[in-house]
């Protein structure tokens, strides 16, 4: 009987060596790829195992961690003015994974980030817990204050954007309705009922979109600076004060379709500075029909427009046409036809012209941070050049009069140089729903520096059409940020 | 045949000759090792989950220290020449499944679903229990070929046993599988005792029954094929494992008692034909159940796609199937601890939920130690089925030959189909691994399984007596000179 014993004796082996052979395949062959996997609870277990690193403005943290005494996660991540800065923080949630900074510095934050490996043997050697790395914003709290509270005393759906125009630095950002990250930040049914209140499913006014950032709008009249350097750059007209021809009415060409102004303004051959106080429509469309499609696109691009920006939270890409007739670039070059703009875009184009013409690239974190070390700086770089800075010191000259003279006048702020536009975007089936009410502009310090640049978008459903006006509505909260950043630097 | 029966072939060295040492002192240093292990395998979960030694530590350490003394004393006593790694082996299995059982019962997850808590005390008191078993069995099983006069009886009682939970009211359907029995709070699976049981009746009926199986068959294409008569027996076995495939819907238990047979009776006839026919009756049987049986079905179906089912599970599907996303996250359980695990006490495997800590309890040391340690478990499981083949070799009458493989044979099958079923390498059955996992039944059979083997390798490698007092060669030398009568003597 021996001899079936013997292979019975290889076939147990055999039944092992299987069984090593599967373990081999799975605990090692496709361990990462198990370890990983998205459903896989452990991840997020990992995420929330050590109290998470903070995002930080103005030295103090913005975000917290608290420990949770009941479930698989440690710690939940807390927001301290949480619908304030979720377009800036993002969320991270237990149940509903992260996004923007908390998803984009996750590694930093968590601690898990390869740069951070010395650290964590570090503390693992001394027996220091594990702690995650701080994200270093260039926001500036009271100018976040000032541009949230504008918008929610407004009531309305609104964004606003500050920039620093030398670097680039984003000082504001504001979405408004907002969300508190804190709400369901956790992973009981009290989060998850809050999460899905909030979805535009059940919330038709979206808290959760980012305004500032992700929607685009018409951009209405502040466009019209981009078409007047267009114009100043292609030297179609090379100062403020020369006469443009500018006929008036104007029907646009290959069409018996006049071009409008709103109300009774001296437009006909008004100079680019009369032109831009009153916000002519013929005027600018007229230029922007006489440099055409490409022309027009160049400048815009140069701007930023045509492309998303990484803030490092991506930013939609806002649009200027492209293969449009000399009418239809007459309309987009007063900010109408396809023409649409993120809140973001519209900062940039302010920015750039107090800087002098030079368009620095927007960010929103200036360092990580590892236990107070730097792990990594970011540096303001430069994007492009859309004017020269002569032309750029005549389109500044011509947005001053806008706000001394013109629509502006809600901006004014005493013994500072303001410089701005307003805009009034029509919108829906034959303009048919509210516009919305735009404000550009940046303020410029006695020493000629420029420490803010603002862009202010409203719509409103509930405001009567008449009263909606990009100085009545956008200006005043524009003033504010303003305000709150030059009141800072003091 | 039966003149070989006691006659060792030459080939045959595994049988100790005259004069062979007793190993205790091996198994004794051995069994130190296995509960130095596991205490300190203890003390690190402890160490991991609260940063200090557990307060049980030495109620631990000594209850374990003076169950494997209490087992060692016996087979000293009782069964001095048995194999010396047998006993360690189980010693260190069993306190390893104490210690992940214990690790899990520090689980909120599972104290909050009633599946953990408390049940690392109530396990070492089935060790206790099955150390008892173990010990009952050394002294009252003077030699195992008493076993045989109950060839028949063994045969009703496992019948009895495997039926016992299709009996209305008392079996317990767990689920799905309803494998096991409910006596008030207790919860029993007669599976586990049902295959030693079994065993005992395969080998008793296949010695008496090998020869007509063996050589009554004809030839054809290379193999002996069977008489149609002798297929009887066979047929039943096949036709009862079936029967348990259907009723109590357990693919485990059911491969696992027509392997044992397949097995045993190769082993009795030396035919390779029965192999295959096994293995052809088992393909069918299988295929055949599974085409109707929905349990089964889905059983495959998250063999085949567990994130499928996983996802099925936790979209909470109505369509009458229970979805069981355990199978997705005993894989995540494996993956996550990579090669060389989290360590103790730090891993999650109690997102497995239920039956973390019996049916699922190798994912959890997947996690905690790695690839290494899964492979050196598999190993000793390895080295426990292959000592018992050992055994089988060096026993000296074909019962206990046939007995033994029988066990061991159950033993690898049983480790390869649960331990296969949660690695994902075939379909999930409702057993559990022997000795690492929670309960009574399956801890308390397979010591008195353990007992069994060592009380055969005992008499296998007890030195031979020698040939005047051996009382064989007596009788047939009275024998010979025609008398019919009865030894005088």
């Amino acid at each position: 009987m021996n001899k079936p014993l013997r292979r019975i004796a290889i076939f147990c082996g055999l039944l092992v060596l299987a069984l090593l052979i599967r373990d081999n395949w799975l605990q090692y062959v496709q361990a990462d790829k198990l370890r990983t996997a998205s459903d896989n609870r452990r991840v997020a277990i990992e995420r929330y195992a050590a109290p998470r690193g903070d995002i930080i403005v103005d030295g103090e943290p913005i975000t917290g961690s608290v420990l949770t005494k009941a479930g698989d996660y440690k710690y939940k991540r807390t927001y301290k003015n949480g619908p304030m800065w979720a377009p800036v923080t993002g969320y991270s949630s237990q149940a509903f994974d992260s996004t923007q900074l908390e998803k984009i510095n996750d590694g930093i934050l968590t601690g898990n980030d390869d740069r951070l490996f010395f650290r964590n043997t570090l503390d693992m050697l001394t027996g220091k817990p594990k702690q995650g790395g701080n994200v270093v914003t260039t926001l500036n709290s009271a100018a976040q204050k000032a541009a949230y509270s504008g918008l929610k005393n407004q009531g309305g759906k609104g964004a606003v954007v500050a920039l620093e125009p030398a670097t680039g630095k984003i000082l504001a950002l504001a979405s408004y309705p907002s969300y508190d990250p804190s709400s369901f930040a956790g992973s009981r049914d009290s989060d998850a009922a809050a999460w899905s209140k909030l979805q535009k499913k059940s919330d038709a006014s979206d808290p959760m979109l980012n305004r500032a950032l992700r929607e685009t709008y018409p951009p209405g009249s502040t466009f019209k600076v981009v078409t007047a350097a267009a114009a100043l750059e292609n030297g179609k007209y090379s100062s403020a004060d020369q006469k443009t021809d500018s006929p008036l009415p104007w029907v646009m060409p290959g069409t018996q379709t006049e071009l409008k102004n709103e109300g009774n303004i001296p437009c006909k051959d008004a100079t680019m500075r009369v032109a831009l106080q009153y916000s002519c429509n013929t005027v600018f469309g007229k230029i922007g029909a006489d440099l055409g499609n490409d022309k027009m696109l160049a400048e815009a691009k140069k701007f930023g427009f045509d492309s998303e920006q990484f803030t490092p939270i991506r930013a939609n890409a806002s649009v200027f046409g492209k293969n449009m007739n000399d009418s239809q670039t007459a309309l987009s070059s007063i900010g109408q036809f396809d023409t649409a703009a993120t809140p973001l875009q519209m900062a940039m184009v302010a920015s750039a012209v107090a800087n002098d013409g030079k368009l620095m690239k927007p960010y929103m974190v200036s360092s990580l941070q590892s236990n107070l070390d730097p792990v990594e700086r970011f540096e303001p770089e430069e994007m492009s050049q859309p004017l020269s800075p002569s032309n750029a010191q005549i389109l500044q000259s011509m947005m001053e009069t806008v706000v001394k003279d013109g629509t502006g006048k809600n901006a004014q702020i005493n013994g500072v140089t303001v410089g701005g536009k307003t805009g009034t975007a029509q919108h829906g089936v034959e303009n048919s729903e509210n516009p919305y009410a735009w404000f550009l502009s940046y303020a410029k310090l006695p020493d000629h520096s420029s420490p803010v640049a603002v862009a202010v978008v409203i719509e409103d459903d509930n405001a009567v059409r008449d009263d909606i006006s990009g100085g009545g509505l956008a200006a005043p909260i524009a003033k504010n940020v303003m305000e709150a950043v030059i009141n800072s630097k003091k | 045949m039966s003149s070989t029966t006691n006659t060792p072939t030459h080939h045959t060295s595994t049988i100790g000759s005259i004069g062979a040492p007793s190993r205790r002192n091996t198994e004794l240093a051995l069994l130190i090792f296995a509960v130095a292990i596991p205490v300190f395998a203890y003390a690190n979960v402890g160490l991991a989950l609260n940063d200090q030694v557990p307060a049980g530590l030495l109620g631990y350490g000594l209850g374990l220290g003076l169950l494997a003394g209490v087992a060692h004393l016996a087979v000293r006593k009782f069964a001095p020449y048995a194999d010396p790694l047998l006993l360690p082996l189980a010693t260190l299995l069993n306190g390893l499944g104490l210690v992940a059982i214990w690790r899990l019962d520090q689980s909120k997850r599972l104290q909050a679903m009633h599946a953990a808590g408390d049940k690392a005390t109530n396990q070492l008191i089935y060790t206790a229990l099955g150390i008892a078993l173990f010990v009952v069995v050394l002294i009252f099983l003077k030699d195992h070929r008493t076993l045989q006069r109950y060839t028949y009886i063994s045969m009703v009682v496992a019948l009895f046993l495997l039926l016992l939970p299709l009996v209305p009211g008392l079996g317990a359907d767990v689920y799905g599988a309803k494998i096991w029995i409910q006596i008030g709070s207790f919860t029993i699976q007669p599976g586990e005792f049902a295959k030693i049981v079994l065993a005992v009746f395969f080998a008793g009926y296949l010695m008496v029954k090998r020869d007509a199986l063996a050589l009554a068959s004809r030839r054809f294409m290379g193999l002996y094929l069977p008489r149609g008569r002798d297929l009887g027996p066979i047929l039943v076995v096949w036709f009862i494992s079936i029967l348990i495939l259907v009723f109590e819907t357990d693919l485990g238990t059911s491969l696992l008692f027509f392997g044992m047979f397949v097995i045993m009776l190769y082993v009795a006839t030396e035919r390779t034909s029965w192999i295959v026919f096994g293995l052809l009756m088992s393909a069918a049987g299988a295929v055949g159940v599974a085409s109707f049986e929905p349990h089964v079905q889905t059983r495959v179906q998250a063999w085949l796609d567990p994130m499928g089912e996983f996802k099925a599970s936790r979209s909470g599907i109505q369509d009458g199937i229970i979805h069981s996303e355990q199978a997705m996250q005993a894989l995540w359980a494996f993956g996550s601890g990579g090669t060389l695990g989290t360590g103790w006490g730090q891993g999650h495997s109690e997102l497995i939920g239920f039956a973390a800590n019996s049916d699922f309890i190798l994912a959890t040391y997947g996690e905690e130690l790695g690839l290494a340690g899964i492979m050196a478990i598999l190993l000793i499981y390895g080295l426990v089925a292959e000592r018992g083949v050992r055994t089988a070799l060096a026993a000296r009458d074909p019962f206990g030959k046939l007995l033994a493989i029988g066990l061991s044979g159950a033993f690898a099958l049983q480790v390869f189909v649960v331990a296969g079923g949660v690695m994902g390498l075939i379909p999930l059955t409702g057993m559990t691994m022997p000795f690492l996992a929670y309960g009574g039944s399956s801890v308390i059979a397979n010591w008195a399984l353990i007992g069994i083997l060592i009380r055969i390798s005992d008499t296998a490698r007890r030195p031979a007596p020698t040939p005047a007092a051996n009382p064989d060669a007596e009788m047939t030398q009275i024998v010979r000179p025609g008398t019919t009568g009865p030894d005088p003597q």
